[in-house]
């Protein structure tokens, strides 16, 4: 059998459904406030378009939440399923935010049914907006709490183990860790940067489509714009990031870089390769780069990882990871920046067809980065399920039938995003801006903006 | 109180919470299958589209927090429960998904598309056997089908399999689904005014009330046999079930009398409250017979207090918000007769 190992399966297991899962939950957290702007926007400009937007953001944003729901709950009951002994310890701990995320979550849910099917039951449109913030705020706090939990697997506190027995536990300090500021904000940060850059790449799309609606320029504009702004948060609140690594968990820094001497100054590398010897070639090497993303000043000195014994060596292919998910940070800031001046200065090239290209491509980029980057940090955790508590293998179940629950996960999860994809594209191409707006002109009388 | 009562009294309520709510979304979509194969569709599927999709992620967190809240009190129960159930757990998790997704896909995807047959009714099969294979942790918990070996617990499937008290727990929890939903949808047609639709359900609930008496006296006629000890706490309850007994006459009465559908769902809350507690209490101290009790599962003082704290909290958000949804969507009466198109 492939998967005979309950540890390893359910080690694939977790990675399938988070990968999967972390999909939505940038969308969950994400849209909601692109959803609010727009409708924001909509009131004050008093522009239909905006207004449209927000209607039509909102419509598929209930398909991919729904999606999430399902998603979260596999995560959520899989947790204790396939890591019974992390969560018999965790829930000692840390069961608090994982409660809250609910909590937050119901707040979501109930008011995004009663935005979602309330529509037009509010005469008032500054009504129907203030729904929106419960979403909003639900969604963000989700977001929040469970990366709370994921930020205390990283520097666990908050109680102290005596024998074996772990006592005096205080849930509200393992809540706030060291990795927590840092790790909260950055994934809050980049599920904006995502969404907005999503939403973009559609625009884009249909721009190169042909459709010349003055809609679907008004929404790259936008959307190009909030992404301009999330994606510089999302490098510097990552270089915060590599502070917090360098301090707390420099292994998984080490490892992220292979730096494998201790030195000062020590320089970035990119990409590469390793051969034999344990010897980088092909790099790219920026100078004084990692001590400067590990400490703010060039010539100080970033352990490596010969300070740490062979079985405590995290995967060094998180470098490649790494690597993803910074080029593609500077690469979407750069694409975000040049376009933005582009359209003051009326530079003519960021409307030809292969900017656009460009944009559209950005979209599951991005995605790519959030995947890349959670991939770096739960593998570089590696071999700790809580860093210097518990081990993976300690974790793990001891059932043996994990291997077949991989196979029907994944079939079940192939379904569901080929699903999404087929729903949202039948939903929006059956019924594009144009005739909508149309629709919406009828209805009110003919009149038009 | 003490705290481990405390906790166990909120995870009991979510439970009964999401039976209720589960059972009705479980039913309608077995209802609507049905109807499809017997040709006589739109009748339940206004209410499903109505009534349903709005509210199932509601109903979903009621699993979600009952779920995460039992590792919070007791988080023994991830060790032991984790490790047996993943399997039935997985299962009643893929089922679950397959019901999501219809939501998903066919309610919030199409518009002015017609639906996919094969799917309404996976929808509606996956509704049946959720309670079915989620029901399994009832059976498990009564003891006799978990083994510890080598500090690990283990499941006995062919036990499990093979014991009739098993058989009675799916039983009893598929009618009790179909039962519930039944009684429900048919208040809801009635305010719908929709007479086909509430002569249908009322037919349906009849049909059910009396198989759900045989199944629930079965079951505790099976335990007598299983877990004796249980079964005299059980009887040591007898007023409680009593009581129920009672209150399920009330409620088919007024079925069959046509009168008061609001009415009949409140008895019927209140017949399901009774037995939902009186058995919770009769397992007392066990969460698991008879390795863990809520005594020994719990945890530290200074969790627990939080968790409540957060709780208590979190009702005084979310009491409110749940009325509004509830006086949007069922309270309504022009929403629910379908005045006020959904968007
Ligand atoms: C769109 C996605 C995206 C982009 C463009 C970036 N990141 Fe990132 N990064 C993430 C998405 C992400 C993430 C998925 O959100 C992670 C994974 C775990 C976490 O806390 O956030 C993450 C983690 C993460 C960590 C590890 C934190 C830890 O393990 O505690 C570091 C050091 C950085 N990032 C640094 C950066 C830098 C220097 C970037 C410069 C451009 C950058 N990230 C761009
Ligand atoms: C509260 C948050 C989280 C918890 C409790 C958690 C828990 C775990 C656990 C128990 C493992 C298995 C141990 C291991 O192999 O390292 C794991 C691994 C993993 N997690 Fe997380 N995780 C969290 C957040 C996330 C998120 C949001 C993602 C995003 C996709 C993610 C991605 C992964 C991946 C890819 C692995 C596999 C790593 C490997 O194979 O070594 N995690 N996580
Ligand atoms: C181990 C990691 C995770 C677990 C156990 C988990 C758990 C869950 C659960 C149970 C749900 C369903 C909602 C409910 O019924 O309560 C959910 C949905 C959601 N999760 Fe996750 N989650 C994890 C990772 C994440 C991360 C890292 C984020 C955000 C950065 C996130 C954001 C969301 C959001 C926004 C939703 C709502 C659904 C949506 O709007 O799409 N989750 N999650």
């Amino acid at each position: 059998m492939l998967f005979e190992d309950p540890v390893f399966a359910s080690r694939v297991l977790t990675l399938l459904t988070l990968s999967f899962h972390i999909i939505y939950a940038t969308i969950g957290v994400g849209v909601p406030l692109l959803i609010m702007i727009a409708h924001w926007v909509g009131i004050k400009k008093n522009d239909e378009h905006y207004l449209l937007m927000a209607k039509r953001w909102a419509r598929g944003f209930a398909v991919t939440v729904a999606v999430g729901v399902v998603t979260g709950t596999a995560i959520g009951l899989q947790l204790s399923l396939l890591w019974p002994n992390f969560m018999e310890l965790a829930g000692n701990i840390i069961a608090l935010p994982l409660f809250l995320e609910v909590f937050a979550f119901f707040f979501e849910a109930i008011f995004l049914g009663i935005y979602a099917y309330t529509g037009d039951r509010f005469k008032d449109k500054r009504k129907h907006f203030l729904l929106l913030i419960p979403v909003v705020l639900g969604a963000a706090a989700s977001g929040l709490f469970i990366t709370v939990l994921n930020a205390f697997m990283n520097s666990p506190q908050g109680f102290d183990i005596v024998n074996g027995q772990l006592i005096n536990a205080n849930p509200v300090a393992a809540m706030f860790t060291p990795a927590m500021p840092t790790k909260v904000a950055h994934v809050l940060a980049t599920a904006f940067m995502t969404s907005a850059f999503m939403v973009a790449a559609i625009s884009a799309y249909k721009m190169i489509k042909g459709s010349n609606h003055i809609y679907h320029k008004k929404s790259l504009y936008m959307t190009m714009k909030i992404g301009l702004v999330f994606s510089i948060a999302a490098a510097l609140i990552g270089d915060f990031s590599g502070k917090y690594l360098a301090e707390y968990q420099p292994e998984k820094l080490a490892a992220a870089e292979w730096h494998f001497e201790t030195e000062e100054g020590a320089p970035l590398l990119m990409y590469g390769i390793l051969d034999e010897n344990e010897e980088v070639k092909y790099a790219l090497k920026i100078p004084f780069g990692l001590s400067i993303l590990a400490h703010g000043t060039p010539n100080s000195e970033v352990i490596g990882l010969d300070q740490f014994p062979v079985e405590e060596t995290p995967p060094l292919i998180i470098h490649y990871f790494f690597d993803l998910m910074i080029t593609i940070g500077v690469f979407m800031i750069s694409l975000s920046l040049v376009y933005f001046i582009g359209i003051k200065r009326a530079w003519p090239f960021v409307k030809s067809k292969w900017f656009r290209s460009l944009i559209v491509l950005g979209g599951p980029l991005s995605f790519l980065a959030i995947e890349a980057g959670w991939w770096m940090t739960e593998m570089g955790r590696y071999p700790w399920i809580l860093k210097g508590i518990m081990t993976i293998d300690a974790a793990a179940t001891s059932s043996e039938y994990v291997g077949l629950m991989v196979i029907l996960f994944g079939l079940l999860y192939l379904f569901l995003g080929i699903g999404t994809v087929v729903v949202l594209r039948r939903m929006f191409v059956n019924n594009p801006v144009e005739i909508e707006l149309e629709k919406q002109r009828v209805a009110q009388g003919g009149e038009t903006t | 109180m003490s705290l481990e009562i405390i906790g166990i009294t909120v995870l009991w309520t979510f439970l009964f919470g999401y039976v209720i709510l589960g059972s009705i979304d479980f039913g309608a979509g077995f209802f609507n299958a049905y109807s499809i194969i017997t040709g006589r569709q739109h009748i339940v599927s206004n209410v499903i589209q109505r009534y349903l999709s709005p509210v199932w992620e509601v109903t979903n967190v009621f699993f979600v927090f009952f779920f995460v809240g039992i590792v919070g009190f007791f988080p023994k129960t991830a060790f032991y429960y984790g490790t047996v159930l993943l399997v039935p757990g997985s299962i009643a998790l893929i089922l679950m998904i397959i019901r999501g997704s219809y939501y998903a896909f066919e309610l919030y995807g199409s518009k002015g598309y017609k639906g996919h047959k094969g799917y309404a009714f996976m929808y509606g099969v996956a509704g049946v056997l959720v309670p079915a294979s989620l029901s399994i942790v009832l059976t498990i918990s009564n003891g006799g089908f978990i083994s510890m070996i080598d500090g690990n617990p283990v499941l006995d499937y062919v036990a499990l399999f093979t014991s009739p008290l098993t058989w009675s727990v799916v039983v009893l929890s598929t009618v009790a689904v179909l039962y519930i939903s039944a009684v429900f949808l048919t208040w809801y047609a009635n305010r719908a005014q929709d007479t086909g639709a509430t002569n249908l359900m009322r037919k349906y609930a009849m049909f059910w009330a009396f198989p759900l008496i045989i199944a629930a006296v079965g079951i505790i006629y099976e335990l007598s046999y299983h877990n004796p000890e249980h079964f005299s706490r059980i009887l040591d309850l007898w007023w409680m079930f009593g009581l129920s007994f009672l209150l399920w006459i009330g409620s088919v009465w007024l079925i069959w009398k046509r009168k008061q559908y609001g009415a009949a769902v409140g008895l019927l809350i209140g017949q399901f409250a009774l037995a939902f507690y009186a058995y919770g209490i009769s397992l007392y101290p066990y969460l698991l017979y008879p390795h863990l009790t809520i005594h020994e599962g719990f945890t530290n003082d200074a969790m627990a207090i939080s968790l409540i704290v957060v709780f208590i909290l979190g009702l005084i958000l979310l009491v409110p918000s749940m009325y509004l949804l509830v006086k949007l969507f069922l309270f309504d009466k022009e929403y629910v007769q379908g005045i006020k198109k959904k968007e």
